[in-house]
């Protein structure tokens, strides 16, 4: 007992005092994309051609990406000589709605609080389901970190259950395989309503890297609601607490 | 003897495609059971369209002592004489071949779907019409007075991908279990065909997430030995260090959620978070937990500089420090033995049978790592001795993660200190015609095999991909045998194998 005791000690206390302080995030973190399209020179669609998932636009001389699709592997800013498209460090990413998810270089609408009956219900307390419809684990891992001391999601009243008609709501990740469609749908009628549906990272938004392959259906939205989307691949653990948290409006 | 016409490679030596012997479906059978029964283990197995009514099986065989691959084919059309009676470890190769090809392994003991979908050739699924509806076959069942059957899945409890168990219980003791899996299956491989292109590195980084580095590990070596492409000293140390990072997560998580499956909170909890220490370190390099974009073909996609190496030293030191703290509480603590000796035994003889891999063979006394036996790239300069435990339980898996933890904290530090100057990346050629590679890479759960052809035109004619999962889930149903089946969710932690990496 006095081992585990000392070990206790020796572990210190880990968890980081989000979303008050500042967050730590790696030096070379690829984060949410800044394009200026004022930049880009006339004739150019590089950035077009190199994206592995045709996540990036453009029109007129206009640039936009597709967070949803963005698998963040910084092609388009490495094969651009103008600096039109620049990775930033800003982990900032979650959407309630698809179209917010398409920067063109505006302000991004970031993800706005439940309505006022939703917020009432599961605003102090919110209990999710996982479900992985053809993810890599990636996603499935870094949603599993939040329950680490780390991030220490219980104490924002998040909690995953073992089962669906324990749960609130739905946090889906992978592209919908064909096999996994059935199962997802049956979840999402196993889940009592009001309910909500989250989509975590670019395979469960749009297929991600798997779009269009025939035996996948491009994301979450094609088979059930969705009401949060956090792009990313996979979103850092930030990137998905801090969704979670806008989503019951803890964070502003 | 037949074996004499098997050609003989390296790992990661590309060939001629037209130098891999063709024989007749005897001498082929023969030389793949005579040399199981030698020690030799199947790498891979796998059917490629050769004409239109025939499928050219293509043999693998890894022989770990003499660290080369035996190659060998023959033509079959619809049906073949089932190696599977006379070299168990054949049984899910030859699955896949009759799911994806039609193709029957007659005398076949267990022929049924292993992903579920249509096939390739025919277009025949495991319904008459219609979509493919998975996990519909028949399961193997257990008659008797108070036998009772549980199903689980494909939703899970906890955060983890789908897959469905089958248990035939008495009481509290299985019989048998059952895996059905296929409900992660993407179509990967088929869409990897007539590249390389932009997304095929995509594809390579989320075969499976938790393996990132391995399998495109995996990959750029294959396509650099297809291209005849030079990688540079120090681009091989920087990938050393992250395929051991990865490790080190891996394994470190595993020793988390395995306390956390007994209720052993202290190291589940400290493990938990150690574990993000060292993807932590991964994303000090590159950017991203996983090792996104880190490992590219020719090289590495990002340098380190003095500072990165001094922090990384320093964090590897701090969590090793942790990290033994936490592993420490486990080996002495009785209440943890007590549920980790002598729970979900693998015999050697069963390993080498079924042709386990990774952790859970090393754990039962076989002596197997890829980094020792077909060692490419850095560790061709740099070996690590092969951790092993005799006892093949829950504890030995556990316990062999932790002496790979110390070895690989050891790798990274020596790499760190002797890392080699010069260019981290160099632009490859495109892939040679005709070509024929096996490139075998030690993935933090086992060996992962990848192997690709090349048409006439220089693109991938046909991948064939085996995360070590697709050896070893039939380990752990053979662990649970005669088990609690409340014992199955630690069981299932030792193993920890990755249900889209097999489904693909």
């Amino acid at each position: 007992m006095i081992k585990l005791l000392l070990a206790r000690l020796q572990q210190k206390h880990r968890t980081i005092s989000f979303p008050k302080g500042t967050p730590v995030l790696p030096e070379r973190f690829r984060g949410r994309p800044v394009i200026d399209s004022a930049k880009c020179a006339a004739g150019c669609k590089l950035c077009v051609d190199s994206c592995p998932t045709g996540a990036i636009k453009k029109e007129n001389s206009a640039l936009s990406i597709d967070l949803g699709r963005c698998l963040f592997c910084a092609q388009c800013e490495e094969c651009c000589s103008c600096g039109a498209i620049k990775f930033s460090g800003e982990y900032r990413l979650a959407a309630r709605a698809k179209a917010d998810l398409i920067l063109n270089g505006q302000e991004m609408k970031l993800a706005q609080v439940l309505d006022k009956r939703m917020k009432k219900i599961f605003g102090r307390s919110l209990k999710l389901r996982q479900v992985s419809a053809g993810g890599c684990n990636a996603c499935e891992a870094d949603t599993n970190v939040l329950t680490t001391v780390v991030y220490d999601l219980g104490r924002f009243g998040i909690q995953f259950v073992a089962s669906p008609r324990h749960a609130d709501g739905l946090l889906i990740t992978g592209p919908v395989t064909e096999n996994m469609k059935l199962a997802l749908e049956k979840t999402y009628d196993a889940v009592p309503d009001p309910k909500i549906t989250i989509a975590v990272g670019a395979c469960a938004i749009s297929g991600g890297p798997y779009i269009d392959l025939p035996r996948v259906n491009n994301g979450v939205d094609k088979i059930v609601p969705v009401d949060l989307y956090i792009p990313g691949c996979p979103p850092h653990p930030l990137t998905i607490l801090d969704g979670l948290l806008r989503l019951l409006g803890k964070i502003k | 003897m037949p074996s004499s016409n098997a050609i003989s490679l390296y790992n990661c030596q590309a060939v001629d495609a037209g130098r891999i012997p063709v024989v007749g479906i005897n001498e082929f059978r023969k030389f793949v059971i005579e040399a199981a029964k030698s020690g030799k283990r199947i790498a891979s197995f796998f059917a490629v369209p050769s004409s239109p009514h025939q499928v050219r099986l293509f043999a693998v065989l890894a022989d770990d002592n003499a660290g080369n691959l035996s190659v060998l084919s023959s033509d079959v059309s619809d049906k073949y004489p089932s190696l599977t009676p006379d070299c168990p470890q054949a049984h899910l190769f030859e699955r896949e071949i009759a799911e994806q090809w039609d193709v029957i392994p007659q005398g076949h003991p267990w022929l049924k779907p292993v992903r579920f979908h249509h096939s390739y050739s025919t277009g025949k699924g495991n319904k008459k019409e219609g979509p493919v509806i998975p996990s519909v076959m028949v399961f193997f069942k257990v008659e008797g007075e108070e036998i009772h059957e549980v199903a689980v899945g494909p939703v899970h409890a906890g955060i983890i991908e789908p897959g469905h168990f089958r248990f035939q219980c008495f009481g509290e003791n299985v019989l048998n279990l059952e895996i059905s899996l296929g409900y992660q299956h993407r179509g990967v491989e088929r869409a990897l065909i007539g590249g390389p292109d932009k997304r095929t590195l995509h594809y390579m980084q989320t075969l499976a997430g938790d393996t990132t580095t391995g399998h495109t590990m995996a990959y750029c070596q294959l396509m650099e030995s297809l291209s005849g492409s030079n990688v540079s000293p120090r681009a091989q140390s920087l990938r050393g260090i992250a395929m051991e990072l990865e490790r080190l997560a891996n394994h470190t998580g595993d020793l988390g959620t395995l306390a956390g499956d007994i209720g052993y909170l202290p190291t589940s909890s400290f493990c938990g978070r150690i574990r993000g220490d060292f993807l932590n370190m991964t994303a000090l390099i590159c950017g991203n937990r996983f090792g996104r974009g880190l490992v590219i073909p020719g090289g590495v996609g990002f340098d380190v500089n003095k500072q990165h190496c001094d922090t990384l030293v320093e964090k590897l030191a701090r969590a090793l420090k942790d990290v033994n703290v936490a592993a420490d509480l486990l080996w002495n603590t009785s209440s943890v033995l007590a549920r980790f000796e002598e729970t979900g035994v693998v015999q050697p003889e069963i390993c080498k049978e079924l042709g386990l891999v990774g952790v859970p063979a090393r754990a039962s006394g076989v002596e197997i790592d890829c980094r020792f036996n077909f060692p490419a790239g850095i560790y061709r300069f740099a070996q690590i001795p092969i951790s092993s435990w005799h006892t093949g339980d829950v504890f030995a898996r556990a316990y062999v993660r932790w002496l790979e933890i110390q070895r690989s904290i050891d790798f990274i530090n020596d790499q760190v200190k002797m890392l080699p100057e010069g260019q981290i990346r160099t632009d490859i050629k495109p892939p040679s015609p005709g070509k024929f590679c096996v490139s075998l890479v030690e993935g933090w759960r086992g060996e992962i095999c990848h192997v690709g052809m090349t048409g006439p035109d220089g693109r991938l004619s046909h991948y064939k991909i085996v995360d070590p999962s697709f050896h070893n889930w039939t380990g752990l149903a053979i662990a649970l045998r005669n088990q609690q089946i409340s014992d199955f969710p630690l069981c299932n932690k030792s193993f920890n194998l990755s249900y889209c990496g097999q489904d693909l």
